[in-house]
């Protein structure tokens, strides 16, 4: 099982992702928590939310949360792709998640993940990582902490830096 | 000025320690080319022809000379003696190595400078008018509104990925719009209502490169109190609907071109209603706050025109000129805004050595109360003169360079650094510069011209605004030769035109003839008081065309 960093810790990844789930999902234990494309999704979320194990969505950089967030309550994990890591879309859609939809499970990045986003991406919503796995996540969770002043309000700290002062 | 707080200074501290951290995983091999360039453009690094380039941020053109003394320091120990003043109001080094570049970043903290986000697809330095505070013409000062902004935009961790770069400028003035807003992403003019507020005017989608595009209305009053949610409403849409797949398209003038700037409006309104009346509400205590950080230097009560200024002037023509072309009036009587040209004959403009920056500082620490302002034409200016020290200020101005008297003429040449040294140029642009100047060297013929503005770029990317200039010329190559086109009518100012292209382009030997011609056509044309713009606006392109084809056939 590989592994992935959550609320900074380093832990085993309990999720599978079906990439092909026409193909893929009829051999998969249903009793397995697995990440499905969102389209997918919102076509059979019947048949998926009766199975055993979770189920979470994969969401692409053009997805709209505007568009499925009465869903939320039955999605179990949002993974957002990062096709490049320079494509910052997933960034808003994780604060609209987060801040708009107070969406409270797991948001997890995915794709191209490197360290020196992860601070970013935890000041918009995230709280999982899936690093690309040709790096090393010890040296990666360092960068949690490289930069400790924000000036803006982010979804964890809520005012900005001028509200802030005494 | 802005005088920084103990997290500012730690924000950079531990900035400076993280890219050092990241120059270090890059040399060992562990960031790849790709991965470094975005963190490293982030930190203002270019890779260019000869040698990196490092951008250096000076918020809203604003320096202290103690900064002024550094940015000498950097010039002398890590570069080759110059720097270059950019036309966002920044501070470039030509030639630093990249293992330098951390050792670099950290003298700059040390007086609260820094390079974060000067490059990359990320919001860029907010730029405002050079003489925000010191203009009698303007509603309010603009500049705690640009630290504002500055704060919010740092290490913003929504857009810090943007589709493409993304600049905003703001003014305040009300005579003539110095901060070019219109040819931003988002530009801001502050205004007062008919109830006597003060709010903004907001613009969208304006700049210049491949596409140039005048900014669209799309906010007409918005209360300071709002300025963030709006500019966070603006970006998030920005954000998620900019284009991706090309990145010449990828502007936010092309969405708002796209959508029109109605509908992409409407979209930032929807966004904002999410947002406003919320955390990013600016309370006035702040902005009061934040005002309390430019105060009014200590003026003293002085008259105008003192008798030592009105002596110089009977006695002295060429201070006289100086004056009237070099200078500017003040809100405080007996006081003086000063332009120092930094583009004489045969240095490119925008250049300034080690030492003349000492001098500058000095200059500025003897005659303006210790603070310095780059211009977005490349010029340096010394704000809060005294009217009666303008005579001693100018004699040593004289003597390091400073006073050439072409502030507004035709040799006040806005220009990049061209093929001569930038990897993305696609002709040299300094020599072009040279030879213009060495053309109109007879300074009387030059102030007859008037006020005029000619812009040269190297290239399609636009970075000396030639779209703008009332004369524009951009380099353009055509099977490995460089030709130069030339632009007519540009304007860089409220009602904000780009200039239109006079017809094919020419032979690099020409370009000074061909502005001869247009300038000659201009002072046949013009009739008393017009200046070169509204003769062009008046007569339109035609006959310009005629007397520049006709010549070189």
């Amino acid at each position: 099982m590989s592994k992935i960093i959550k609320n900074r810790e380093i832990i085993e990844d309990q999720w599978v992702s079906i990439d092909n789930p026409e193909q893929d999902l009829a051999s998969t234990d249903a009793s397995a928590n697995i990440i499905v494309e969102l389209a997918y999704w919102l076509e059979n979320k019947t048949s998926l939310i009766e199975r055993t194990g979770k189920v979470g969505v994969l969401l692409l950089g053009s997805d709209e949360p505007e568009l499925f967030h009465q869903e939320l309550n039955n999605i179990d994990l949002i993974a957002i792709n990062f096709p490049k890591f320079g494509d910052g879309r997933g960034y808003s859609i994780a604060r609209l998640l987060c801040e708009r939809y107070d969406y409270q499970q797991e948001i997890r990045a995915v794709g191209d993940v490197l360290r020196d986003q992860l601070r970013f991406m935890e000041r918009c919503g995230f709280n999982a990582y899936a690093l690309r796995s040709d790096r090393n996540m010890e040296e990666a969770l360092a960068s949690f902490s490289a930069i400790s002043v924000d000036y803006q309000s982010d979804v964890a700290e809520k005012k900005p830096i001028y509200n802030r002062r005494p | 000025m802005y005088a920084y707080k103990e997290y500012d200074q730690q924000l950079l501290n531990e900035r400076v320690a993280q890219y050092r951290d990241q120059t270090q995983r890059f040399f060992k091999g562990e960031l790849s080319e790709d991965e470094f360039l975005i963190l490293r453009l982030q930190n203002g690094l270019y890779v260019q022809r000869h040698a990196p380039l490092l951008r250096v941020a000076v918020p809203y053109g604003m320096l202290n000379t103690e900064q002024v003394r550094k940015l000498a320091h950097i010039a002398r120990t890590y570069d080759k003696g110059y720097a270059h003043i950019s036309t966002r109001q920044n501070v470039q080094f030509n030639w630093p190595s990249m293992e330098n570049v951390p050792d670099i970043l950290g003298e700059l903290a040390s007086v609260q400078m820094h390079a974060v986000q000067t490059s990359g697809n990320c919001i860029r330095n907010t730029t405002t008018d050079q003489f925000a505070g010191v203009t009698a013409n303007e509603i309010t000062d603009p500049r705690p509104y640009c630290e504002i902004i500055r704060q919010w935009s740092t290490l913003h961790p929504e857009f810090a990925y943007l589709p493409r770069k993304f600049k905003i400028a703001v003014t305040a003035a009300t005579d003539e719009d110095r901060a070019a807003i219109r040819f931003n992403d988002v530009g801001l003019r502050i205004i007062k209502n008919d109830a006597g507020e003060i709010g903004f005017e907001v613009f969208v989608g304006g700049g210049l490169g491949r596409t140039p595009l005048a900014g669209s209305l799309i906010k007409p009053f918005l209360a300071p109190k709002d300025l963030l949610s709006y500019l966070e409403a603006t970006l998030r849409v920005y954000n998620r609907y900019g284009r991706r797949d090309n990145k010449y398209k990828a502007r936010i003038k092309i969405l708002v071109k796209a959508l029109t700037p109605e509908v992409f409006g409407k979209k930032v309104d929807e966004e904002w209603q999410h947002l406003r009346d919320g955390a990013l509400d600016l309370p006035n205590a702040e902005i009061e706050q934040m005002k309390g950080y430019f105060p009014e230097p200590a003026y003293e009560t002085l008259e105008n025109n003192p008798p030592p200024l009105a002596d110089a002037k009977k006695e002295n023509g060429a201070f006289s000129i100086w004056l009237r072309q070099n200078t500017d009036e003040h809100k405080k009587a007996g006081y003086q805004i000063v332009t120092l040209s930094l583009s004489p004959t045969s240095v490119a403009p925008g250049d300034v050595t080690d030492n003349q920056l000492d001098v500058i500082a000095d200059l500025a620490d003897k005659y303006s109360f210790g603070e310095v302002r780059n211009t977005h034409n490349q010029n340096i200016v010394l704000a809060d003169v005294k009217q009666e020290d303008l005579y001693d200020l100018w004699k040593q101005l004289q003597t390091h360079g400073f006073a050439t008297a072409n502030i507004h003429t035709i040799n006040d040449i806005i220009c990049c650094p061209g093929g001569d040294f930038c990897a993305l140029a696609n002709a040299k642009s300094l020599p072009i510069a040279d030879q213009i100047q060495k053309r109109f060297d007879d300074y009387d013929f030059v102030y007859d011209i008037g006020e005029i503005s000619l812009n040269i770029s190297g290239c399609m990317n636009a970075c000396s605004h030639h779209h703008i200039g009332n004369i524009g010329i951009l380099g353009v190559d055509k099977k490995g030769k460089e030709f130069y086109q030339v632009s007519l009518g540009g304007d860089a100012g409220f009602s904000a035109n780009v200039g239109k292209i006079i017809g094919p382009s020419f032979n690099e030997g020409d370009v000074a003839d061909v502005v001869e011609t247009i300038i000659k056509h201009y002072i046949d044309s013009r009739i008393e008081g017009e200046t070169f713009l509204m003769t062009y606006q008046r007569i339109g392109m035609a006959s310009f065309k005629e007397k520049v084809y006709v010549k070189n056939n």
